[in-house]
């Protein structure tokens, strides 16, 4: 596929994640100014950190009165999970320049790791498939801070915002991404694990929990394969 | 406290967990860590979703038919086995999460 093509399907396959992080980005907006945020910084933070969670975390840290150190911290945490992504898309983005690499890491949000790593999995020979990563990150960025401008003018015009259950949206579209990809039994175990592993692990502080069950969950994964790898007596593929 | 230092601070922090494996480009992984590789996109999605279907408010346990949250959610996996379509999966799934919630009278209307 031309450049063209691959940048706009990137975008393309990106909208469905995005209708499911408007909400997130609406509610963000309004939480940061009942926080006690500007508009200006409310944009800052999503013009330049541009990493949802770790947005939401940080605001309702200040509204309990954390210190810097601690908002920090627990930025670092929450955001560890990047540097498995980081790992994940390394091998398909190694040849390319730093101009390529920088930017496109400032950009590997969860939704564009989600619809990115599927391109990159397909067979197709493409030499521009870091064109279809642009375009998921310029979409996701550019919705994401409409979303956060619109919560944070309008957002305390519409009472009980955060009571509609809006968040859902984001379990749909992750659901919608991950039951398709499971097609065998040490890919369901890896699921089956990491799900039951976040769970267990919930209470943990700064959301641990998270990275301990992706741990887990890519552990029994990759076991099973191995073991059925054993057993069938053929190589790995 | 100072916001443009926590915001700085946040972009530092964000962009090198993001840059942390682009930085190197010449580092080459295993054939172990590369099978291990694979599982990221399931593990950490399915770490995401699991808890907000089963721990909707993120404090409690909530298995019961009043959970919007993991009935929806349910019934979003059975759409997303059988059409293997993220769109429909999603219009299908919140569809299904707001009738609930109407239903169950858990809509601030």
């Amino acid at each position: 596929m031309p450049r063209s093509k691959e940048f706009l399907h990137g975008a393309r396959d990106t909208l469905p994640l995005i209708l499911g992080a408007i909400p997130f980005g609406i509610i963000f907006g309004a939480l940061a100014i009942a926080a006690g945020f500007s508009t200006g910084e409310v944009m800052a933070l999503s013009l330049l950190v541009f990493a949802g969670s770790a947005q939401f975390i940080a605001v309702s840290l200040v509204a309990t009165g954390a210190g810097i150190g601690v908002i920090l911290l627990t930025t670092f945490v929450v955001n560890l999970r990047h540097t498995l992504y980081s790992a994940t898309l390394q091998p398909f983005i190694r040849h390319l320049p730093i101009r390529w690499r920088a930017p496109l890491a400032f950009w590997l949000t969860d939704e564009t790791f989600a619809v990115v790593q599927q391109r990159y999995a397909t067979v197709a020979a493409s030499p521009h498939k870091h064109w279809y990563f642009l375009g998921s990150c310029l979409s996701m960025y550019s919705s994401w801070q409409l979303c956060s401008f619109v919560g944070a003018v309008f957002g305390q015009a519409v009472p009980n915002l955060a009571a509609w259950g809006l968040d859902f949206a984001m379990i749909a579209t992750f659901t919608g991404i991950v039951v398709p990809m499971l097609r065998s039994y040490p890919q369901v175990a890896a699921a089956v694990v990491a799900g039951a592993t976040a769970m267990l692990c919930y209470a943990l502080p700064y959301k641990l929990g998270l990275v301990a069950a992706a741990l887990a969950g890519i552990v029994v994964g990759t076991g099973c394969e191995r073991l059925r790898a054993a057993q069938t007596g053929s190589a790995p593929r | 406290m100072n916001a443009w230092l926590m915001i700085g601070g946040m972009l530092v922090i964000t962009f090198a967990t993001r840059y942390s494996f682009f930085a190197w480009p010449e580092l080459r992984f295993p054939p172990l860590l590369r099978q291990s590789l694979n599982y990221v996109p399931i593990a950490m999605l399915a770490a995401i979703v699991v808890p907000g279907m089963f721990i909707p408010d993120g404090q409690t346990l909530n298995v019961s038919w009043r959970n919007a949250y993991l009935l929806a959610g349910l019934f979003t996996v059975a759409v997303a086995a059988i059409t293997r379509h993220l769109l429909a999966t999603v219009v299908c799934g919140l569809a299904a999460f707001f009738l609930l919630r109407w239903m169950l009278g858990q809509l601030p209307l």
